[in-house]
């Protein structure tokens, strides 16, 4: 026993140690983190974001250099003159504790953004009298420099990132730019580039002593990649304009690609707003205007009752049903009744068949369509699901996959979707009648109106709408390149595309025509409703309008929406029409349409629902 | 044929194991000590110069201590302790008085410090005095004067005031219960360290109401005839006062920053930038090593010089940042294999002399390497005592080798012995 013990002791010590050692070293990796916040100082540079350009190569966003001023609070020395960090960067002294006390909640030993986004002039003083001001630097990033005044809805802008994606991509570090909304959020990536890591020993004075490990970890920034729009920024210039004073959006697509040539919303703002030291001024103020919503991209976000334009699906989904054909006819007497009391109101009356009821755009006619195409089938249901899986295959319903953060999926019914809304059953083709001429339960976006329009000018298929065309060294996702064809038969197109052709030279868009250029459009007029006080209040129609052109070899196809603007030939009409010549021509010569148009607005119509005051609708 | 060559009986891995750590230990103090620009490694000015010129000094010390005849050091060991005795007073007149603490001679650029000579001298009287036929630890008046042996230097070194030094002496302790101290000693050191420690964490009458029940359990559970009331009274009573008398030791008699030292120890929030710094850097060098560590000079917390007086008691956070826990238990390893193999030879000796101070040399050691890397980890609270053989200094390193080495000595020369 005495001579065990001290060999005992020994060995029991040696284990002890180990064990602490194995829990120190490997078990607990808390250590290397504070090894690395103690000893290494990474130094971070930031690479020039890719540029940005049109369809036709002409440059729509480019770089300028901007300066962020840094705090790192463990570098910050007790005898710090506050008050004159605060005069030479004009800050209050509660704005200095306020940043400071944020940077150290983030992290002692990191470098976080204390005053942003500054202009070389603006830190000039400070920078002289920087080496005083230990734990303060000067990192450079660039900022966007807009060449034009226009999409910034597609452009979207960039910010600091946020805290949530600092914790979930480890990329991002705080006082990092990246993208937000439009193409700057969908190509980040390719836009950002990478930056350059250094790695530098620090000793413990917090001197640097040299790069760590002879910097073999260290990194290069690299250029962020340019990329090309399909947008035609001159069209979009354009129909920014021609927007003046109204509400709506404006979806141009090329039917032969899928590209997206305008993308406009009204109103809007100028993308240089989201720049530099006003940035979240300025957003807070576009934020705050919730009538307006200049924010809101009503081109893909918008979910608007399509109206007339979904005669078009509905004659569609008829014929490919087989229970009309091109010469069948129906009798209208101003309207269509579908059941005691219940009548739907048109402008028309006579004997059309499918190509008068495009272009004249008869309610009776398509509410007949739709009745037979339900009750075709044994139970509505089953009439409802096929005509909606008609509708899907346009896309509709459903996101449609366009590289442009995601919007809104629209509504198109399913009998599922009745099931719920009358749990006793009891619906049937007449319940639901309104969505034949698309008021009802449907809704759509104007990119799926303008995407459908593409698919009526394909006469059967359509691809992806996209805004990429070209990313520097790289390629654009294979998913824009393929044709998405729809349930029904290329030969039913050509009759409804006459009628629409018919619009223009018989129809409810007489009066807008272009010389040499044949348009296929319809109108839309679609009652809307809104909450006012609590009450379900009717508004003033939207005024809509469908079209592509040429009839023969589409280039264009375009959906317009204008809030409250009446009957579709009202505003929309012309609208979509000097769309149509100033791509396809380059000039307009239907200038009493583009002078009124340009200087024409909604403005009296839209104040009289938030005047307070009673109003009447629909003059 | 009398005295056979020495050279012959070395046990050879012993200075083996020496050899490796004393060339490791300069290892680490190159690279805990380099600086930024490129100097020949003989360079004085360094630290690792001078440690270099330190080692090579140990080559004619050690062939001195070999080469002396064996019976000098039990035959001079009073003088030795007497010798030793009087450097420890004279500090008081001549020393040197270095951040409070006066225990070195200064000649010059180098020093002496005589607590470390002042342990072989300790570990030589006490042999020589137990080696003795007529001694007995079993005899209350031999254990007295064996304790005042140990309690002379270590009141000295106390007034320095030196804890860590000290603290080194009661390591002697193992060695005589090698010798037949009584375990009560041990048992009582025992109780005594756990009852200090249970006071800083529990109430007094909480820890008396478990001391209690232990103590009843005890009392019901041994056999009628040993069953003493009074006894076990006395004992509770000694005990309830020792535990009362700690925290007011904890509270009146330790020196605030020894006080820090132990709320460090025990996770207590102490200000980053004093006592816990050391500890927290000493953390983050030795935890940031992983399994294999960051290569030989590579560590970025020895670079950056993060942990205070690397090079000397905190030397072995290099081991663990630059080697990781593989090379930690390398060296972990060749300690323990010198300790066990010290106490292998002291068993075989033939003296009574030469087993007890090889005993001793063993405790030494082995006190030594676990109080130092102990406080490292945060086992054990911070006291400055070196890494034998590893950490920078002149004195501690004549001091290990020589204790080491009279100890082969005496090793080799056992076959003249009958």
């Amino acid at each position: 026993m005495r001579k065990i013990l001290l060999p005992a002791l020994i060995i029991a010590a040696a284990l002890l140690i180990v064990a602490r050692l194995f829990y120190l070293q490997v078990l607990d990796d808390s250590y290397i983190k504070k090894s690395e916040n103690n000893a290494i100082k990474i130094k971070y540079e930031y690479p020039e974001r890719g540029y940005i350009y049109d369809r036709n190569g002409k440059l729509l966003v480019a770089n300028q250099p901007s300066y962020d001023i840094m705090v790192t609070p463990n570098e910050m020395e007790k005898d710090l003159d506050t008050m004159e960090v605060c005069r030479l960067l004009n800050v209050t002294k509660g704005y200095f504790l306020e940043r400071v006390e944020k940077a150290k909640v983030y992290s002692p030993r990191l470098p976080s953004v204390f005053l942003s986004q500054l202009s070389k002039k603006d830190f000039a003083a400070f920078q002289e009298k920087i080496r005083r001001f230990k734990g303060f630097d000067i990192v450079k990033r660039s900022l966007r420099d807009y060449q034009v005044n226009a999409a910034a809805n597609v452009f979207g802008y960039i910010g600091q990132v946020g805290e949530a994606t600092i914790a979930k991509n480890p990329y991002y570090k705080s006082g990092d730019l990246i993208g937000r909304q439009g193409v700057e959020q969908v190509y980040e990536d390719v836009l950002r580039g990478v930056k350059g890591v250094q790695y530098i020993q620090k000793d413990r004075f917090n001197r640097e002593i040299g790069s760590f490990k002879d910097g073999i970890y260290d990194t290069l920034a690299v250029k962020g990649r340019d990329i090309t729009l399909t947008l035609d920024i001159e069209l979009q210039k354009y129909g920014e304009a021609l927007m003046f004073e109204k509400r709506g959006g404006i979806v141009a697509l090329e039917p032969k690609s899928g590209e997206i040539l305008a993308l406009v919303t009204a109103p809007t703002y100028d993308p240089a707003l989201l720049v530099g030291r006003d940035r979240s001024k300025n957003y807070r103020m576009l934020e705050n205007d919730t009538i307006g919503m200049p924010l809101f991209d009503r081109g893909l976000l918008a979910e608007y009752p399509p109206g007339s334009p979904f005669k078009i699906l509905t004659g569609l989904i008829g014929l490919q049903e087989e229970v009309i054909n091109e010469n069948s006819a129906f009798t209208c007497h101003h309207g269509f009744s579908y059941g005691r009391g219940a009548f739907m109101r048109c402008h028309d009356s006579g004997t059309n068949r499918l190509h008068e009821g495009i272009y004249k755009s008869c309610n009776t006619y398509f509410a007949n369509t739709f009745k037979l195409t339900i009750d075709k089938y044994t139970k509505p249901e089953y009439g409802v699901n096929a005509w909606s899986s008609h509708l899907k295959s346009f896309g509709l319903g459903d996101f449609l996959g366009y590289d442009l953060p995601p919007g809104r999926k629209g509504l198109i019914p399913t009998s599922k979707f009745y099931k719920r809304f009358y749990p006793n059953g009891g619906w049937r083709s007449s319940t639901i009648i309104s969505n034949s001429i698309g008021q009802g339960e449907v809704l759509m976006t104007p990119i799926q109106l303008a995407n459908m329009m593409a698919t009526v000018a394909n006469q059967g298929y359509y691809y992806t709408p996209h805004i990429i065309k070209k990313i520097q060294d790289g390629k654009i996702d294979p998913k824009f390149t393929g044709k998405h064809y729809t349930s029904i038969d290329k030969q039913y197109f050509q009759p409804v595309i006459d009628g629409l052709y018919d619009v223009y030279n018989l129809g409810t868009a007489r009066g807008l025509g272009v010389p040499d250029i044949e348009i296929c459009g319809k109108t839309g007029t679609a009652e809307n409703f809104a909450k006012i006080n609590g009450v379900r209040t009717q508004l003033t129609d939207h005024s809509i309008f469908v079209a592509f052109a040429p009839r023969h070899d589409p280039k264009i196809a375009i959906a317009v929406f204008v809030e409250n603007g009446y009957w579709g030939a009202r505003w929309a009409g012309p609208i979509a029409t000097l769309m149509i010549e100033k791509y396809l021509k380059g000039t307009i010569t239907r200038k009493d349409l583009e002078t009124k148009m340009l200087t024409k607005g909604l403005k009296q119509e839209y104040e009289k629902v938030i005047s307070g005051q009673p109003f009447r609708i629909n003059q | 044929m009398k005295n056979q060559s020495v050279s012959n009986n070395i046990d050879w891995l012993t200075v083996l194991l020496y050899s490796i750590l004393v060339v490791m230990g300069w290892m680490t103090i190159y690279s805990a000590s380099l600086p930024t620009e490129t100097t020949s490694i003989f360079d004085l000015s360094q630290i690792y110069g001078k440690q270099l010129l330190f080692i090579l000094v140990t080559i004619p010390l050690i062939f001195v201590v070999l080469t002396v005849d064996a019976k000098i050091y039990e035959k001079y060991a009073l003088i030795f302790y007497g010798a030793s005795i009087v450097l420890l007073a004279g500090l008081f007149v001549f020393g040197k008085t270095i951040k409070g603490q006066t225990n070195w001679y200064s000649f010059g650029s180098f020093g002496l410090q005589p607590s470390e000579f002042a342990k072989i001298a300790t570990a030589l009287v006490l042999a020589k005095f137990l080696s003795d036929v007529q001694i007995s630890l079993k005899n209350t008046q031999h254990q007295l004067i064996a304790f005042g042996i140990i309690a002379l230097p270590v009141m000295l070194i106390m007034m320095q005031p030196d804890a860590g030094s000290a603290m080194i002496f009661a390591a002697l302790i193992l060695a005589l219960y090698r010798d037949g101290l009584p375990s009560w000693y041990l048992w009582t050191g025992v109780i005594a360290i756990v009852l200090f420690f249970a006071s800083l964490f529990l109430r007094l009458p909480f820890i008396l109401l478990i001391v209690l029940g232990v103590m009843l359990i005890h009392y019901f559970l041994s056999r009628r005839a040993h069953r003493n009331p009074i006894l076990y009274t006395l004992l509770f009573i000694a005990i309830a006062g020792f535990t009362y008398s700690t925290g007011f030791v904890y509270d009146n008699v330790l020196e605030p920053h020894q006080k820090d030292r132990i709320d460090v120890l025990f996770g207590e929030e102490v200000n980053q930038q004093a006592e816990g710094y050391n500890l927290n850097q000493s953390l983050i060098a030795i935890g940031s090593g992983g399994w294999t560590g960051k290569g030989y000079l590579e560590g970025t917390q020895t670079k950056g010089g993060f942990v205070p007086e690397q090079h000397t008691d905190y030397i072995f956070t290099t081991v663990g940042e630059e080697w990781g826990f593989s090379g930690a238990i390398l060296v972990i390893g060749i300690f323990v294999t010198l300790f066990i193999r010290i106490i292998y030879l002291a068993e075989r000796q033939k003296s009574s002399f030469s087993r007890t101070y090889g005993y001793c040399v063993a405790s030494i050691l082995f006190m030594h390497f676990f109080v130092n890397i102990a406080m490292l980890i945060r086992l054990f609270p911070t006291i400055g005592v070196p890494l034998p053989f590893f950490s920078y200094g002149g004195s501690s390193l004549f001091a290990f080798t020589i204790l080491l080495f009279i100890f082969i000595k005496l090793d080799a020369n056992k076959v003249n012995e009958w």
